[in-house]
C-alpha cells in the first residue's frame, strides 16, 4: 500500500481522543507541563467530537459548594446509592471536589449557564443538574484545547498504543491511520491520556434499518476507550455494569430536564402510577439497604435508575404499556413548554425532528417512553473502565499505585468513559479527570518514570501491517467474486457488527431477550465470540473509511468480550433493570459487594479475573 | 435521521465533510457534491447542517420511525452568539421558531493560554490542587475538600 509513515516523536503528553475528558487533559496538562511537547490525536474533528458533538442542556455534575448546594461526599453517597454500591469513592471524591472549578471556568470561556433569577446561582435543574445552553459546549471547551495543544492531529484513528521495548508493561505512545489520507501515523510518546469513548452499537439497537444511527450514545462512540487499553494490557474494572436508559420511545430523547425541572412523571397505558407497586418484590430481591421505600422517603434518598427501569420493563411486560410521559400538564405553560424543546435541540434533535414528523404535540399528548438497548460506558450513570489508581490523599493502598488515574499500565492514563468505577461524572466530571490525569501525567514525567523508552522499528512495522491488513484481506479476494458483499473469505465492517450485536442481545442480555442471561449463555456467547474473534482477522475494507469502520469494530469486540466475562465473573443480579442473571436472581453482598477487575493478556488472549475490595466513605459522626 | 444534501444548493466547498463525528459525509467523486455516505450510523447531531455554509444540508427523519412532511432547519451563528431553529409538524398545525443563546463572549476569546500563565510552583506541584484551585473551587478563600476536612474515612465493608 502506498500509505506514508509519519512519525512525530519526542512527545511528552499524547492525548488520544478529545471529547470532554481529553480536552480536559489537554488544557491542564499546558499548565503543569508548560515546555512540555502535547498532542492530541482525534478521530474526527476536535470541535465536535465525542458524546457532547452535539450539545447539552445540561451540567449534570455540578456541586455548588460556593452557595453551600452539596459537598463532594454527598454526591459520592448519590453514586454510590444510584450504582447499588459499586463505586470507586476515592476517584468519585476526588472527581466531586474539583468538579466545580471546571464549571467556572466554562462560564469564563463563554458557556452560557442559566441563572436563577431570584438567588443569581446557576439554574438548578435537580440537586446535581445545571441548565445551560450548550450548543457550543464542545466547540468552546475544544477552544481551550486547541490553546494549550502544540498540535492537533483531527482524523486520526488511533488503533493501538505502542509499548515500550525496553521495559515490560510501559507504554511509549500509540498508532493509528489518517481517515483522510490513509496514511500512518505514529506518535512516540512518555505518556498517554486515554479520552477516547465508551461503546454504543455493541448490543443490538431497537432502531433497524436506517434508523440504526438512532442510538442514545454518540455511534461513534466505539468502545475505544476499551479496546485500546484493553489490548495494552490495562486491568479493568466493573464491565459487566452496563446501562439500560429509559428514554423517549425512537428518538432517545433525554428525559432528566422533563422529570426534575418540568415536573413531569410517567404512568403505565391504563394511566395509573405503576413504579410503587414493584418495589416490595423489588426489595425482596436486593434488600433493604438498596431499596427501603418507606426509609427512602424520609431520607430522601433516590431510588436507583436500575430499579425504576425494572418497574418499567416489568410493567411492560405484564401487559399495562406503553409507558407515557405525562408532559400535558407541564406543557400548558408556554415557558415550560418552550425549554421541553430546548432541550431536545440543544441535545437530541432527532426527537425534535421525530415529534415534528409524527405530529406529537406534548401539549395534547403524552409522549411514549421506552427502555433502550444497554450501552458500556463510565461517565453517565455507570462505571465501565480501566482499573485506575487514585489520588495520594484519599486512596487506600489498594487503589493506589503512585499517579493519579494511571491504569495498571505504566505512563497510560485514562479520563472520561476510560476510568472504571466512577459514574456519575458526566461532561463536567470528566472533563476534570482529564485535568487531573494531565498533571499526575506532567508529575510522571518530571519524576524521570519515562526515561529510557525504546520503540522498535519491528513494533511500529508489525502494527502498519495489522493495520492495513483489512484493505488487503478485500483486494486480494474481491476479484474472486462477481459483484456484491457476500465473499466466502472475508465479512465487512458492517456484516461483522451485525453479527456482534446479535451475539451481544441473545446471549449477553440485550432487550431482545429482556435483559437477561444467564453462565450457560454466557458461555455459548464466549464461544461463539472466540469464533468471530477469528473471524475479525478476516474482515475486509473496501477503503479508508471502511477501515475506520473495521477498527472501530474491532474495539467493539475486545469491549463485547470484556462485557462478556465480568458479567460471568459476577454470579448475582446487582443491578435489575440494566440485566438479570437469571441463574443468581438476588443481590448478594456476602459475596459480591466487591468491584470486578479483569485483565487480558497481551499474549494470550486469556482473561482472569479478581475481585477487588470496596471502601466506602464513611463519616465520622456515622462512626 | 439522516441527512441529506440539496443537488443546486451544495458547492462541495467540504465544510460538512470536515465537521462530520461520524465521518459519513462525502464528496460524490462525479458530481463534485458532498452526501451522507452511511445514513444508519447518522447520529442526527446536525453539525453538518450547522457547519453548511449555503444551508445545503437537510434532515430527513429515519425511514423506520419517522414519517415524511417534517421540517427541522436551524442557523448558527458565531459572531451574533445564537442558534435559530424553525420547527414544522407533517401536519402543519405547529409551526415553531425558537432562538438560544450560543456564546456569551466573541467566540474563542475567553480561553485561557496557559504557556503564558505563572508557573506553578513546586508547593503547588506537590499539593492536590489544579490550575486556578483552590480559588476557583469555591470562588473565595476556601481549599480544597479533603477526607480530612470532611470528617471522612474509607473504609472497607458494607456502609451505607
Amino acid at each position: 500500500m502506498g500509505y506514508k509513515t509519519i512519525i512525530e516523536d519526542n512527545i511528552d503528553v499524547l492525548v488520544v481522543g478529545a471529547g470532554l475528558g481529553g480536552t480536559g487533559a489537554a488544557f491542564e496538562a499546558r499548565y503543569w507541563g508548560q515546555n512540555k511537547k502535547i498532542v492530541i490525536a482525534e478521530k474526527a474533528n476536535i470541535d465536535r467530537s465525542g458524546a457532547v458533538a452535539q450539545g447539552l442542556y445540561a451540567i449534570n455534575c455540578y456541586m455548588g459548594t460556593r452557595w453551600g448546594e452539596n459537598n463532594p461526599e454527598d454526591h459520592v453517597r448519590y453514586a454510590r446509592m444510584d450504582l447499588m454500591g459499586m463505586v470507586r469513592e476515592d476517584l468519585a471524591f476526588d472527581m466531586a471536589r474539583h468538579v466545580d472549578s471546571a464549571v467556572h471556568q466554562f462560564e469564563e470561556w463563554g458557556l452560557p449557564l442559566m441563572k436563577d433569577p431570584d438567588t443569581g446561582h446557576y439554574l438548578r435543574e435537580g440537586r446535581w443538574q445545571i441548565m445551560i445552553h450548550g450548543e457550543s459546549y464542545k466547540p468552546i471547551v475544544a477552544e481551550a484545547a486547541k490553546k494549550s495543544a502544540d498540535k492537533v492531529f483531527n482524523r486520526i484513528c488511533v488503533t493501538h498504543m505502542l509499548m515500550d521495548d525496553a521495559k515490560e508493561n510501559r507504554v511509549a505512545g500509540a498508532v493509528g491511520f489518517n481517515v483522510r489520507t490513509g496514511n500512518y501515523h505514529v506518535f512516540k510518546s512518555k505518556t498517554v491520556i486515554c479520552g477516547a469513548g465508551g461503546a454504543s452499537n455493541i448490543f443490538k439497537p431497537r432502531s433497524v434499518g436506517e434508523g440504526a444511527g438512532r442510538v442514545w450514545y454518540a455511534p461513534w462512540s466505539s468502545g475505544s476507550a476499551y479496546g485500546l487499553m484493553i489490548d495494552a494490557g490495562a486491568k479493568m474494572t466493573q464491565m459487566e455494569n452496563r446501562i439500560v436508559l429509559a428514554r423517549f420511545k425512537d428518538g432517545y430523547g433525554p428525559v432528566g430536564a422533563y422529570f426534575l425541572h418540568l415536573k413531569t412523571y410517567t404512568q403505565n397505558g391504563l394511566g395509573e402510577e405503576y413504579e410503587s407497586k414493584w418495589f416490595p418484590a423489588l426489595t425482596e430481591m436486593v434488600g433493604k439497604e438498596y431499596l427501603d421505600t418507606e426509609g427512602q422517603h424520609l431520607s430522601h434518598k433516590p431510588i436507583p435508575t436500575c430499579l425504576r427501569n425494572h418497574a418499567f420493563i416489568n410493567e411492560v411486560n405484564a401487559g399495562r404499556g406503553p409507558i407515557h410521559m405525562v408532559t400535558m400538564e407541564a406543557f400548558q405553560d408556554p415557558h415550560l413548554e418552550e425549554i421541553g424543546w430546548h432541550n431536545f435541540l440543544g441535545m437530541t434533535v432527532g426527537q425534535a425532528v421525530l415529534w415534528a414528523a409524527t405530529d406529537v404535540d406534548p401539549k395534547y399528548e403524552n409522549p411514549e417512553l421506552t427502555t433502550s438497548e444497554p450501552y458500556v460506558m463510565g461517565s453517565h450513570a455507570t462505571g465501565c473502565g480501566a482499573w485506575c489508581s487514585g489520588p495520594e490523599d484519599v486512596s487506600p493502598d489498594e487503589y493506589f499505585w503512585g499517579y493519579n488515574r494511571m491504569t495498571t499500565v505504566e505512563g497510560l492514563f485514562g479520563a472520561g468513559d476510560a476510568v472504571g468505577g466512577t459514574p456519575h461524572a458526566f461532561s463536567s466530571g470528566s472533563f476534570t479527570e482529564g485535568r487531573l490525569a494531565a498533571k499526575a501525567a506532567c508529575k510522571y514525567i518530571d519524576d524521570g518514570k519515562a526515561e529510557g523508552i525504546k520503540v522498535s522499528e519491528q513494533q511500529i512495522a508489525d502494527f502498519k501491517a495489522k493495520i492495513y491488513k483489512p484493505m488487503e484481506t478485500y483486494k486480494v479476494y474481491r476479484n474472486e467474486i462477481v459483484a456484491g458483499s457476500v465473499n466466502p473469505h472475508y465479512i465487512n465492517p458492517r456484516q461483522g457488527l451485525d453479527r456482534l450485536q446479535k451475539m451481544m442481545d441473545e446471549y449477553c442480555g440485550g432487550f431482545g431477550v429482556n435483559y437477561m442471561t444467564n453462565e450457560k449463555l454466557l458461555q455459548i456467547g464466549l464461544r461463539k465470540m472466540k469464533v468471530f474473534g477469528e473471524d475479525l482477522e478476516s474482515i475486509a475494507a473496501e477503503d479508508i473509511h471502511e477501515l475506520l469502520r473495521a477498527w472501530e469494530l474491532k474495539h467493539r469486540y475486545l469491549t463485547s468480550e470484556s462485557v462478556f466475562q465480568h458479567t460471568l465473573f459476577r454470579k448475582e443480579t446487582r443491578w435489575p433493570g440494566y440485566y438479570y442473571r437469571g441463574d443468581a436472581m438476588k443481590l448478594d453482598d456476602e459475596n459480591w459487594h466487591v468491584l470486578t477487575v479483569s485483565q487480558r493478556d497481551r499474549k494470550t488472549g486469556e482473561y482472569t479475573m479478581e475481585k477487588a475490595p470496596l471502601y466506602h466513605l464513611v463519616g465520622d459522626a456515622e462512626e | 435521521m439522516p441527512t441529506f444534501v440539496y443537488m443546486t444548493r451544495c458547492d462541495g466547498c467540504g465544510e460538512c465533510v470536515d465537521i462530520c463525528p461520524s465521518d459519513i459525509m462525502h464528496i460524490d467523486k462525479t458530481l463534485r457534491r458532498a452526501y451522507n455516505i452511511e445514513p444508519n450510523m447518522c447520529w442526527e447531531c446536525y453539525s453538518c447542517v450547522k457547519a453548511c455554509p449555503h444551508q445545503a444540508i437537510d434532515v430527513r427523519g429515519y425511514a423506520d420511525f419517522a414519517p415524511l412532511g417534517h421540517s427541522v432547519r436551524v442557523i448558527r451563528d458565531e459572531e451574533k452568539g445564537t442558534i435559530a431553529w424553525r420547527i414544522k409538524f407533517r401536519n402543519g398545525k405547529k409551526d415553531m421558531e425558537l432562538l438560544a443563546p450560543i456564546t456569551t463572549k466573541p467566540w474563542g476569546t475567553g480561553q485561557p493560554k496557559l504557556s503564558e500563565v505563572a508557573a506553578p510552583s513546586s508547593e503547588m506541584r506537590n499539593s492536590e490542587l489544579l490550575y486556578n484551585e483552590p480559588k476557583y473551587v469555591r470562588m473565595d478563600d476556601g481549599g480544597l475538600h479533603t477526607l480530612e476536612s470532611n470528617g471522612l474515612t474509607l473504609k472497607e465493608g458494607v456502609y451505607y
